[in-house]
């Protein structure tokens, strides 16, 4: 019976997550005391090593750029009210695509290849969310459990293509040749490597993804079908149409990940490359508020944990990267799966605010 | 209290406070309710009184305030407190387990000790007591989910006395009911209260607060404003009361002018999951200008009639016709059929029709949302549909007129306004009204009548299908009975009566019934 209590946005948006950031990070500052190190010195070498130079927030936005891609694909999936676990399976095998490209014809003129490799990343992609997708709108079988299971079959079926069929001949390491240099990607400048044209190409999809979503009848049609499907049926939107699409579209978006991965950074294709940003992208959606906005700035905030963190495992001894992945758990901890804890004391201290300045506020919502 | 000062009331309530977010439920209630008597408790959607009274009941705990059961200050912490106290409650929706007998179902929670044998041959003992002493005759070995509605009512009522209940509350019991079952439900109250138990009827029909209460209080926003003895008020007072001004009990309307047929629908079929089939053989014509009504109690095939001919439910046998298009063979979907006139205001509103947490601008375009008035290529056109919806909003004063706020924060009144606005103003050839007016507030309900009629007048042709009787007989030139999944019988509104409509609606076919 407690209705949800709105906020203003700026409490939202903003405070909010600024809340659950801080009460991870005090929570980690503890952890590192308890080990024996300054927490304002580990925090110190943590921002240092994420922001303190043009070379170290090329990385944080290098990382931020795989986050953005799996943000949005978890993003897209939640609004048509779908939980897409699977985005590490569908970037893997969109990396697949892209690094095809790549190989077959990156000695081609680059303004060829890149849309080339765009179109085969996010093929590979859509290609791998399809099956779950089917299966859930024709079948009914949760596509949690199914995008779940495809992220094994993704990485068994990579690991035999890698170990079998594409590896490098006469080579032991289970990876590729490496690409032509027509096809890196340009180097982003003053950042330097290994930030590439992909963190731009991150932000006009995510662009593109809040115009679709908000600005077009398809959008909204899938927010109908994921908010309440019985009213999707009444309007004539079909729920299962929606389901494909809208996995078809998120598989699109994790498979782009190739194009910052290997195209910028790897410039051949590796075994593991997306490195767990396909479950990162679920964080960094659920603290992001599924806007292409938040998501940007959260996979902004979660690269510069991944950066700042190699540089606080590098400089202090004692804080071992498993304690920066602990960091980062305590993150998502806070920011996703407690997400709301301290959304109830700010709603009543908000509405106390709002009493006080103006009584008559008290009753503007009648009841039912 | 004028009555029996002697003895202390049966139940007060003194300050009552309740708050519910930015929601002020209850306002500093206080209420006596005499010993021995059938107290109705009357108010519009959201006035406040099932909030009082589950907080009677235990459900919520009240911010301020105290409760006195005989005169003692009695805490209500859940509703075990209250059944301890002899408070007992009657839900609207029924708290039995469907696949127990009668008897079992009483006893459930009240077994006496660990051997159940021996428990159930004591409470049987005592039920038929009861049973005889009150006039309760119910087949205490009997599945529940065997029993007529009514009867299942009577089980919950049985229940309630066995387990000690002194004080009786009963939330909107005629909901379910056919008139004839309600009429039987109001003979059994007097004589709980004849015996000296007391009953609290929560109820928004001012027809059985008339027919069954000694006192009535009137609540409106959270707040007591009336409380009188019925025999002093009329029908006409009390919605006053309730709404804080003069309102229209009747529907205005001139005779219909009935044209060519513009729907058809032919042995519609449709077969639940289990295979049962929950509509059958329904044959009817709609006609330009007209109102159909169909009445029924509530789950005899209503719901299923109206998703059939929206398109939300394949028919597993029949045929709809509709614009020279044969809907069913060529499995037109509901986006389909609205192109070709036909618009639907679904029953369950908030299930169905609209999407609480969106902006009430994208709840007024919902199935229209494809049409190019609302698009420029492939964006939306916002400032079309911001327009449009001010429009709307103007032109069915909802309130408050803001086309951004979530939908889920207007009354059921206003958002029922929207819906109606959104599915007449696509100016459709037929439109499917299901509970036009359920959880609508009595200023709202005028508003939305005359706006069916008007629509009937420029020549649409309408169905409406309600429970409340009432309703039914306002609005309709001509009604469908429906019973068990079938339409039971056609009557004009001319010879249509209560009694005639009740005895349909219970089954008993048409030429029975005349």
């Amino acid at each position: 019976m407690t209705e949800p209590g709105r906020l203003p946005k700026w409490v939202d948006y903003g405070l909010l997550p600024a809340l659950n950031l801080l009460a991870a990070l005090l929570l980690a500052g503890g952890i590192i005391r308890l080990m024996g190190e300054s927490p304002v010195a580990a925090l110190k070498l943590l921002a240092d090593g994420a922001g303190g130079s043009p070379e170290s927030i090329g990385y944080t936005l290098y990382y931020a750029t795989n986050f953005i891609f799996t943000g949005l694909a978890v993003a897209v999936a939640y609004h048509a009210g779908l939980f897409n676990i699977g985005a590490e399976g569908q970037a893997y095998i969109g990396g697949l695509g892209t690094g095809l490209v790549c190989l077959a014809v990156g000695h081609w003129p680059f303004w060829i290849v890149l849309p080339l490799a765009i179109l085969a990343g996010a093929a590979g992609g859509a290609a791998w969310a399809f099956v779950p997708a089917w299966l859930q709108a024709r079948r009914g079988s949760h596509i949690v459990i199914t995008t779940i299971m495809f992220n094994f079959i993704a990485s068994a079926l990579m690991t035999y293509l890698l170990v079998n069929v594409l590896i490098r001949p006469g080579q032991q390491s289970p990876e590729t040749r490496e690409f032509a240099a027509a096809s890196f990607m340009p180097v982003l400048p003053f950042f330097g490597a290994p930030l590439n044209l992909a963190f731009v190409v991150a932000l006009g999809v995510a662009a593109l993804v809040w115009i679709f979503i908000w600005r077009t009848r398809w959008g909204y049609a899938w927010r109908v079908a994921g908010a309440n499907p019985s009213a999707a049926v009444y309007a004539g939107i079909h729920p299962d149409r929606v389901t494909l699409g809208a996995m078809l579209l998120s598989g699109a978006l994790a498979g782009l990940l190739g194009l910052n991965e290997l195209m910028g950074a790897q410039h051949r294709i590796l075994l593991d490359f997306p490195g767990g940003a396909g479950f990162v992208g679920i964080a960094v959606a659920l603290m992001g508020r599924n806007h292409p906005v938040g998501i940007v700035a959260s996979a902004i905030l979660f690269g510069a944990l991944v950066q700042g963190g190699s540089q606080l495992s590098f400089d202090m001894p004692r804080v071992n990267r498993d304690m920066v992945v602990v960091i980062q758990g305590l993150v998502i901890l806070f920011c996703g799966a407690l997400e709301h804890m301290f959304r109830a004391p700010l709603v009543a201290w908000y509405r106390r605010r709002l009493e006080q300045s103006n009584p008559q506020s008290a009753i503007r919502n009648p009841q039912s | 209290m004028n009555s029996a000062p002697a003895s202390s009331p049966a139940l007060e309530l003194r300050g009552i406070d309740k708050r519910f977010g930015t929601v002020h439920a209850n306002r500093r209630i206080s209420l006596t309710i005499a010993r021995g008597s059938i107290h109705g408790l009357i108010g519009e959607n959201g006035a406040g009184k099932s909030t009082l009274m589950n907080i009677v009941y235990g459900f919520y705990p009240a911010d301020a305030g105290e409760i006195l059961v005989g005169g003692r200050r009695v805490d209500v912490g859940s509703p075990q407190d209250a059944i301890a106290a002899g408070i007992d409650m009657v839900h609207q929706h029924f708290m039995l387990v469907e696949n127990f007998t009668v008897l079992e179902n009483i006893v459930l929670g009240a077994e006496g000790g660990w051997q159940l044998a021996a428990g159930l041959a004591r409470a049987r003992a005592r039920l038929e007591a009861l049973a005889r002493d009150y006039g309760l005759e119910v087949p205490l070995d009997a599945v529940v989910s065997t029993l007529p509605v009514g009867l299942q009512q009577r089980v919950e009522i049985l229940k309630a006395l066995h387990r000690g209940a002194e004080i009786l509350i009963l939330d909107e019991p005629t909901a379910v009911l056919t008139p004839q079952e309600a009429d039987q439900l109001f003979r059994l109250l007097g004589r709980l209260r004849d015996q000296g138990k007391t009953v609290i009827l929560v109820t928004h029909k001012l027809r059985e607060i008339m027919a069954v209460t000694d006192r009535v209080t009137v609540m409106r926003q959270g707040s007591i404003v009336a409380e009188v003895a019925t025999r002093d008020t009329s029908p006409r007072d009390l919605a006053e009361k309730m709404v804080g001004r003069a309102v229209l009990l009747r529907v205005e309307k001139g005779p219909a002018r009935p044209g060519e047929v513009v729907l058809a629908a032919r042995g519609l079929e449709v077969r639940d999951r289990r295979q049962v089939a929950r509509l059958k053989n329904v044959s009817f014509q709609l006609r330009a200008g007209e109102i159909v009504g169909i009445a029924g109690v509530a789950g005899n095939g209503q719901s299923e009639l109206l998703a059939a001919l929206a398109g939300t439910l394949a028919p597993s046998r029949g045929e709809i016709e509709l614009a020279g298009h044969e809907l069913v063979r060529e499995r037109l979907d509901a986006r389909a059929r609205r192109a070709l006139g036909l618009a639907h205001v679904p029953e369950d509103r908030l299930h169905d029709g609209m999407i609480g947490g969106f902006a009430a601008e994208d709840n007024a375009i919902l199935g229209y949302h494809d049409r190019a008035a609302y698009n420029r290529g492939a964006l939306q056109d916002r400032r079309a549909i911001t327009a449009d919806c001010e429009r709307k909003m103007t032109g069915y004063d909802v309130r408050p007129p803001r086309p951004r706020l979530p939908l889920a924060s207007f009354s059921g009144g206003n958002q029922q306004k929207l819906v109606l606005a959104r599915e007449i103003e696509a100016a459709p050839r037929v439109l499917l009204v299901g509970q036009p007016t359920r959880g609508v507030d009595i200023g709202a309900i005028e508003f939305i009548h005359r706006r069916l009629v008007a629509l009937r007048d420029a020549g649409c042709a309408v169905l409406v299908v309600s429970v409340e009787l009432d309703e039914i007989l306002g609005l309709a030139d001509r009604i469908l009975v429906m019973a068990g999944g079938e339409v039971i019988g056609e009557v004009p509104r001319a010879e249509a009566t209560e009694e005639r409509l009740g005895l349909m609606m219970a089954g008993v076919r048409g030429e029975g019934a005349a």
